[in-house]
């Protein structure tokens, strides 16, 4: 008994709105309107959520300012700050409140207009006293250091980093919403501009506007709502430190924890996983991130990777939306895994479609590799 | 216990200090009012010993006329691990395993520890 409602819960309706850039927008309008997208699938309205999940870039208070911009008045509400993984936490604790009958409608949003606002990647957090006077560029060089450890200790090369890129890359070119969709090949990676060794610039994900959301129900209620409701199975997540400094192994991830909790919810094994969609704000992610999940042996992440194993037509589906690093970034990604999740259990994903897909995983990453959080949803037929 | 405030007035007066719980004999930094997971707060401060081993290296790549500059962990021999920065050697010439020792540099933003290889 690990007390997760398993399948008890499912998305109906799921949005992005204004990825790439969206002049003229506060960040809160590109939440709004992917809200009202995703709300418009189930046939709902804003006054009819009554469980509210947000968190905003810069906002600190977001729960207050959207459900007064939206006209909601939310028994529950959470305003969970893990970083980019906050929003696979708002998952978990929706599918805990609706379960109890706490709330019936369970909107999860994001927003952000980062790059037309400022052209830089939005810091929701302060500079750590014990770190600012090294002048690490943020957050990047926490990546790095990570990354250092993984290339000494397993033989990890830029090369295989690079496969990562390209694969996102090659994914991007067959979603027409994504950003970066222009030609990129390993050797184009490994040799752009060093920004914090080994990580070069074709290593990090895009600084984008773009909002999403989702909006969640009990799974008795789904089937009214939305002809496709994607169910809920497992979400699970662990918290290792702030400063990557305080890691307890920068090899190891929090997600070994989360992704072990969340197999075990869903009574699934990593190898029945159809299609998988991680949080890859840098190319080292993805490579630690299908070891601790299980995808692949422990230091093996990036011979795994090699000869487009994640890329379209490799074994292993991986960032089907192109990710962080080719679909899009506006500062937190972590819920556009979720939503790119939704719509490959749907069918929805045209020429990146994985056909037959029924069981996803969504990956979510916060701060430094220091918050992780799983997700694991499943078509009809896995309940 | 003031930590941060405290581990500040030592280094600007050239002592690197950590904090040492005799009851657990564990080193604590960064500097805060109670050991991790146990919860003493059997804390005093002692001085660094000053021997560390690189654990983790990257350069921070600048646009000239700034210069590239490391940032590295520090695996401290009395345990915890820090960031800094290892100076005396190209930043790209760091190496992880790589035996440095500590030394306090004073700057217009305050003092900071700094590392060196232990020649």
């Amino acid at each position: 008994m690990n007390g997760f409602p398993r399948g008890r819960t499912a998305i109906v309706g799921a949005a992005t709105f204004g990825v790439g850039k969206s002049p003229a927008y506060e960040a809160i309008d590109l939440a709004a309107q992917a809200s009202l997208l995703a709300l418009s699938e189930a046939g709902l309205k804003p006054r009819d959520v009554d469980a509210l999940f947000i968190a905003q870039p810069q906002d600190t208070l977001a729960t207050l300012s959207f459900a007064e911009y939206m006209g909601i008045d939310p028994k529950v509400s959470d305003n969970n700050r893990s970083g980019g993984s906050a929003f696979l936490l708002h998952l978990e604790h929706a599918a805990l409140v609706l379960d109890a009958g706490l709330a019936d409608v369970a909107l999860i949003a994001y927003g952000s207009n980062q790059a037309t606002a400022s052209g830089k990647l939005v810091q929701a957090s302060r500079p750590s006293a014990w770190e600012a006077p090294y002048k690490p560029l943020r957050p990047i060089s926490s990546y790095a250091l990570a990354a250092s450890r993984h290339m000494h200790r397993y033989g990890t090369t830029k090369r295989q980093l690079a496969e990562v890129a390209v694969a996102a890359r090659r994914w991007a070119q067959l979603n027409p919403e994504a950003v970066a969709r222009d030609p990129l090949d390993i050797d184009a990676v490994v040799n752009a501009r060093m920004v914090s060794d080994p990580l070069g610039v074709r290593d990090c994900c895009l600084v984008t506007d773009g909002a999403a959301a989702v909006v969640m129900v009990r799974a008795e209620r789904a089937r009214d709502l939305h002809a496709r409701p994607v169910y809920l199975l497992a979400a699970a997540s662990a918290v290792t430190h702030a400063d990557i400094a305080a890691m307890p192994d920068l090899a190891v991830t929090g997600a070994a924890q989360s992704g072990a909790r969340a197999y075990a919810q869903a009574g699934v094994r990593p190898s029945d996983i159809d299609v998988v969609q991680v949080y890859d704000a840098f190319t080292i992610n993805t490579l630690l991130f299908l070891e601790d999940l299980g995808f692949c042996a422990k230091g093996e992440g990036g011979a795994f990777v090699e000869g487009g194993r994640i890329a379209p037509g490799g074994a292993l589906p991986v960032n089907t939306s192109g990710g962080g690093l080719s679909y899009c970034h506006p500062g937190m990604f972590g819920l556009f895994t979720i939503v790119e999740s939704v719509r490959q259990l749907r069918g929805e994903c045209s020429a990146r479609q994985i056909e037959g897909a029924q069981l996803a995983l969504a990956h979510g990453n916060g701060g430094v590799l220091s918050s992780q959080a799983t997700a694991i949803f499943g078509a009809e037929q896995t309940l | 216990m003031h930590p941060e405030a405290e581990f500040r007035s030592h280094l600007d007066a050239g002592r690197f200090m950590l904090l040492h719980s005799a009851s657990r004999g564990v080193y604590v930094h960064p500097p805060r009012i109670a050991v991790p997971g146990s919860g003493e707060t059997d804390l005093q401060w002692v001085p660094a010993c000053g021997r560390g081993t690189v654990h983790a290296t990257t350069v921070v790549r600048c646009k000239p006329p700034a210069v590239d500059y490391n940032v590295a962990l520090i695996d401290l021999a009395e345990g915890p691990r820090m960031m800094s920065t290892v100076l005396g050697i190209a930043p790209a010439d760091v190496r992880i395993g790589m035996a440095v020792r500590a030394c306090i540099e004073r700057g217009e933003d305050g003092s900071r520890v700094v590392f060196e290889p232990a020649s």
